[in-house]
């Protein structure tokens, strides 16, 4: 056990870890943060992804211990104040069926948007290529990110 | 009928909020803080063996492990439509990956470390991963013992064989038919297994107190239905249904396969050995392909004959389905099918075979469309051939012969009012059916492809549904039901209908996920039945408040109950103009009169739905008789495939698919079900595919090598048509659409490639390097 701090979700915070834990882990069971999901707990899914130091991560492949020092943002973190425009646009658009795969959809959009905030539906498919959603056929998903960005949704 | 003012409505869900913010809680989100225990299953590396020793001695000495369990520790047999599976493993495994051991600390990795020291002993026996040979009379029995499993009184297991239910439906004169017909066309489809791969994977956490008390938090489609099978299987315990409670948090997922009971009965009936913890299991990505419920295999052997002029004169079908090492619930899939696979035509000779076959493979059960999208693959593939053969446009020779309101189903009942002729027209005009499309690119190849479909509900004739609604202070509304929002909507599907009726706005109107011990009863959330069933249920429950606030009403005011009515949460009267009191006022505390005293109270209402018309009792023989599906939901689809000739890649231009949603309560939800099941069944046709080695264990459980689609794999365009053709016992005309939209996908690929390049492909699923394979083929022959 190491004792690591970190800044999570804009508030800074310690705790205990076995080198061997994920981020995931860690933050599921020692912080108290549900939204990220474990789907496959290899790196395939993308329904753990965090942002770590402002870049979408897959908590599950992260060794807590080396997050030493850094920020990380969870679903929790962005919807702490209000629900942001995004949000706002996949509750309108009906985006999301089970919401499983929404905590690391959110947060690969979110990075997304804030390295470019006009993105073409391609690029909107490619970054979102690697977080499955089983329920939906992606487009609902599509659609609120194209409207938000104040692209024409077909 | 266009004044409704919330039914047909893209009304938001209610649970959108949830599930944006990070809120929603699901059931491996939920804390039990020191007390909680682990499991960790140790699983068959066999797939058909005698096991002869366990010992368990070297991982009980290991720090944090409370305690290991076998098959010994709970010898009885449990399931939902046929009783032949166990809790762990008794005597012989089955399938690789069964569960055989459990192993419980007080950490998984403590649970992890111990379960390596257990040694298991296996005497290998001969087994047998194909429906075909588990047919033959020299094949290995799986349950030698078949004949004494209970099972509903649907099913007809044949003695000392593989063969676990066969349904047989006759009608008419197959001989004199085929003798009739101009052409006759013979040929067999071949369909593999699949996983459902919703993105959460099972896990249940079950607690037994110290007071006796079962308390069972599940990711379910079925909280009712696994209270039942938990008090019944454990009943040996003392246990009643009273002290059993299911409590199930959202579900990642669904799809069929968290419907029934799997690997949750492995911590409930554990947790009756270590009371006063809760004791928790969840499968790993890997044994959730391994070891739940998949998607039953089949070889499908059909016959059709027609007439020059298009009619269909007869169709026999034998469907041999790989049905795994356990039935419970599969079986019943097979039934299904038995009674349908006429698919949506008019054809008065028919002979259905569709048998029950048990194999060592993990155990076959629900998946989304029940065994439809397996036979309509072979079905609308055939027919297809049938039209090009007679020199009939596919369209028109399902215009010729898609089924209509009044005609005879194969089994003798009368078919419901259908929108299927409208969404065959409606698919054919969105996809310009008559535009004739070439590539400009030489290398690529472009096809369309048209099915149809039908799909009943699959249930029990007494699947009932049942609602509870009661009124806050402020009017506002808690709609206690207890099926699940897997996805689909559910939740907001059942509070429109609610707000329908009393005029009080979705928004105010919360509905949770069950528990049952407060929610009345639900069968379960699967055969795409709960908008139709449990929508009644929740339209008698409103309509039960309205009715207690008119009485209330006349009571106090004198005001006759027929001139009342409910809008924007207040009662109002047609007679009285003036007359105006918000439902605020009075849903609680009631209403004082002049003389200070109180009349009413509380508004809590009830309703409930049995379809009281359904009947299994058909004739063993011939299936003629009785009313075992009580209704059809039909639709068409059509799609535009580009081929790359050298590489046999695909890519979806355009896909249309209609479906008779009755009344589309939520015309968003319904869109979303097509772009979802469509894009689902896209990837069963094109890329998933469910490999095992020679000794039938799983060769791709995982995300990387079993592929489901991503967001490239989505098609450029997709066009969702709502048809509504209502359903008189619906609600507001509404039935289920959930599962149907899958169920064109594979035959329209096959097809589409047919008109591109001339190949006919019998087998799923149709990969790129199947395609480019049979091009070669092709050339070579030449
Ligand atoms: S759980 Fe991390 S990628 Fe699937
Ligand atoms: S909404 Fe269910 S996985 Fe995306």
């Amino acid at each position: 056990m190491k004792e690591i701090t970190f800044i999570l979700n804009n508030e800074k915070r310690s705790v205990q870890v076995e080198p061997s834990e994920t981020l995931l882990e860690v933050l599921r069971d020692k912080m108290g943060l549900k939204s990220p999901k474990c789907g496959c707990d290899r790196g395939d899914c993308g329904a753990c992804v965090v942002l770590l130091n402002g870049k979408s991560v897959r908590s599950c492949l992260v060794l807590a211990i080396e997050t030493a020092g850094m920020e990380i943002m969870t679903l929790e973190g962005i919807s702490a104040k209000n629900l942001n425009a995004l949000q706002e646009a996949f509750i309108a658009f009906n985006s999301f069926q089970c919401g499983y795969c929404a905590p690391g959809i959110i947060i690969t959009v979110t990075e997304l948007l804030t390295k470019n905030p006009k993105p073409d539906l391609e690029e909107i498919k490619e970054v979102l290529s690697g977080n499955l959603c089983r329920c939906t056929g992606y487009k609902p998903i599509f659609d609120a990110i194209l409207d938000v960005t104040g692209k024409e949704v077909k | 009928m266009s004044d409704y003012k919330y039914i047909g409505k893209p009304v938001v869900r209610i649970d959108g909020k949830e599930k944006v913010s990070g809120a929603a809680i699901f059931t491996d989100d939920i804390d039990f803080g020191a007390n909680l225990l682990h499991a960790h299953i140790i699983c068959s590396t066999e797939a058909h063996a005698l096991i002869k020793s366990i010992d368990t001695s070297e991982a009980l000495k290991v720090k944090d492990v409370v305690n290991i369990f076998t098959g010994k520790d709970f010898p009885f047999k449990f399931g939902l439509y046929m009783k032949d599976r166990y809790v762990l493993a008794q005597e012989k495994v089955r399938f690789v990956g069964e569960q055989v051991v459990a192993v419980v600390a007080r950490t998984p990795q403590a649970a992890r470390k111990a379960a390596k020291l257990v040694k298991i002993e296996y005497e290998p026996l001969p087994a047998v991963f194909n429906q075909l040979d588990a047919m033959k009379d020299d094949a290995v029995l799986l349950h030698p013992d078949l004949d004494k499993y209970p099972h509903v009184p649907w099913f007809f297991p044949q003695e000392k064989t593989n063969i676990a239910h066969w349904r047989k439906t006759r009608k008419g004169d197959m001989e004199k038919a085929f003798a009739e017909a101009d052409i006759v066309l013979e040929d067999t489809y071949y369909v593999p297994r699949y996983a459902h791969c919703a993105l959460e994977t099972h896990v249940a956490i079950a607690k037994y107190d110290y007071s006796g008390r079962l308390t069972v938090w599940s990711s379910s489609q079925s909280p009712h239905t696994q209270r039942n099978l938990f008090a019944e299987a454990l009943s040996s315990l003392g246990l009643t249904h009273k002290d059993v409670r299911v409590i199930a948090p959202h579900v990642g997922g669904g799809f069929g396969g968290k419907a029934g009971v799997t690997m949750e009965i492995i911590p409930a009936a554990i947790a009756t050995k270590l009371p006063g913890y809760a004791v928790k299991l969840r499968w790993s990505r890997e044994q959730e392909f391994m070891n739940t419920y998949q998607r039953l295999g089949l070889v499908a052997k059909i016959k059709m004959g027609a007439k020059k002029d298009g009619t269909i004169t007869a169709i026999d079908h034998k469907i041999y389905w790989d049905a795994g090492a356990y039935v419970e619930y599969g079986a019943n899939v097979v039934n299904a099918v038995g009674l349908s696979a006429i698919g949506p035509y008019r054809i008065p000779n028919v002979s259905i075979d569709s048998i029950c076959i048990y194999t060592n493979l993990p155990p076959g059960g629900p998946y989304r469309g029940f065994g439809y999208s397996e036979f309509i693959f072979g079905l609308e593939s055939h027919v297809n051939r049938i039209a090009n053969k007679l020199n009939i446009d596919p369209v028109d020779f399902r215009r010729i012969n898609a089924i209509k309101e009044g005609d005879t189903t194969a089994y003798g009942a009368e078919m419901n009012p259908s929108g299927l002729h409208q969404a065959i027209d409606e698919v054919a005009k969105a996809i310009e059916w008559d535009k004739n499309r070439e590539s400009k690119d030489p290398k690529k190849a472009i096809g369309k492809g048209f099915a149809i479909f039908w799909k009943a509900p699959a249930m029990p004739p007494n699947a009932s549904s049942s609602a509870f609604l009661k009124f806050n202070e402020d009017g506002s509304i808690n709609l206690l039901i207890s099926g699940m929002d897997i996805g689909q909507g559910y939740q907001t599907v059942m509070a429109q209908i609610a707000a329908e009726v009393l005029g009080v706005p979705p928004s105010k109107i919360r509905v949770e996920n069950p528990d049952t011990d407060r929610n009345p009863y639900e069968w379960q959330t699967v055969a795409s039945h709960v908008t139709w069933g449990c929508g009644n249920a929740v339209k008698k429950a409103a309509i039960d408040a309205r009715d207690q606030i008119f009485a209330l009403i006349e009571r106090v005011y004198h005001l006759s109950q027929d001139s009342l009515y409910l809008e924007d949460e207040a009662v109002k009267c047609h007679t009285k103009k003036d007359f105006y009191l918000p439902l605020k006022d009075f849903v609680i505390n009631g209403i004082m009169t002049e003389d200070g005293t109180f009349k009413g109270g509380p508004i809590n209402a009830r309703g409930v739905f049995m379809p009281e018309f359904s009947s299994t009792k058909g004739d063993p023989e011939t299936s003629q008789g009785g009313h075992p599906n009580v209704h059809y939901t039909v639709g068409a689809g059509a799609l535009i495939l580009e081929i790359d000739k050298e590489t046999g890649k695909m890519r979806v231009l355009k896909a249309a698919e209609a479906i008779d949603a009755g009344k589309a309560i939520n015309p968003d939800l319904v869109k979303g079900q097509i772009t979802g099941g469509l894009l689902q069944g896209l990837a069963t046709v094109l890329y998933e595919d469910m490999r095992f080695d020679k000794g039938g264990k799983m060769l791709n459980p995982n995300f990387s090598d079993y592929k489901i689609p991503t967001s490239m794999d989505v098609p450029d365009e997709i066009i969702p048509i709502i048809i509504e053709v209502p359903q008189p016992d619906g609600p507001y005309g509404a039935r289920g659409i959930g599962e149907h939209t899958m169920l064109p996908a594979a035959p329209m690929i096959a097809n589409a490639l047919e008109d591109a390049l001339g190949i006919r492909i019998k087998s799923m699923p149709i990969t790129a390097e199947k395609v480019a394979l049979t091009l070669l083929d092709k050339e070579k022959e030449k």
